[in-house]
């Protein structure tokens, strides 16, 4: 409950999702449910050129069960750049 | 009916969807029911076999039902932005499967 809890602050953020498959995906968090599985709207996928399989695919719906990690830093250090935080 | 959560994939029946299993396979078609394990119905269904060797090869399926446990990604397409994608002429390794 308590990464439920936590993803559910991230809706509405631009997030990346890495798969067990290697696979990564950015996009903006628009659910997640119980089992973690979380909905991700205009995606675009890390390395196109080496994945062109999610061209077409403008939102998605990701298992639970792939995921292998979740990122949001990337996102909040361009917020810091935007902000001009030092040392960001 | 059964939704999966709030993050329930009730928008997309009825429209193409592009599923991503775990052992790396690519299936299009049209999503026609779901249940709250992600099984899955698609009706009308094709595999894209992707290769560095040639174009994207579409293997016609028909009328699939897949387990919840093997898919990992579910993508709403957009079929306009699809229809512009000249698949022949797209080259790429296949994804890997998926390993937990």
């Amino acid at each position: 409950m308590l990464f439920y809890s936590y993803f559910k602050t991230l809706v509405g953020k631009e997030i990346t999702v890495e798969l067990k498959n290697d696979l990564a995906i950015t996009g903006t968090l628009h659910s997640v449910d119980q089992y973690l599985n979380i909905k991700l709207n205009n995606i675009r996928v890390v390395n196109e050129q080496k994945y062109p399989h999610m061209l077409s695919v403008r939102a998605c719906f990701v298992r639970g069960s792939v995921v292998r990690a979740l990122s949001c830093y990337i996102v909040r250090k361009r917020e810091r750049v935007r902000k001009g935080v030092r040392g960001a | 009916m059964a939704g999966a959560g709030e993050a329930g994939i009730a928008q997309y029946v009825d429209t193409t969807v592009s599923v991503i299993t775990n052992d790396g396979r690519t299936i299009v078609g049209t999503l026609r029911g779901y249940d709250q394990a992600t099984n899955l119905i698609l009706d009308e269904c094709h595999e894209r076999v992707y290769s560095t060797k040639s174009g994207v090869e579409q293997l016609v399926l028909g009328l699939y039902v897949i387990r919840g446990d093997n898919i990992a990604v579910i993508g709403e397409v957009d079929d306009d932005k699809d229809s512009a994608i000249d698949y022949s002429q797209v080259r790429a390794l296949p994804l890997k499967p998926v390993t937990h």
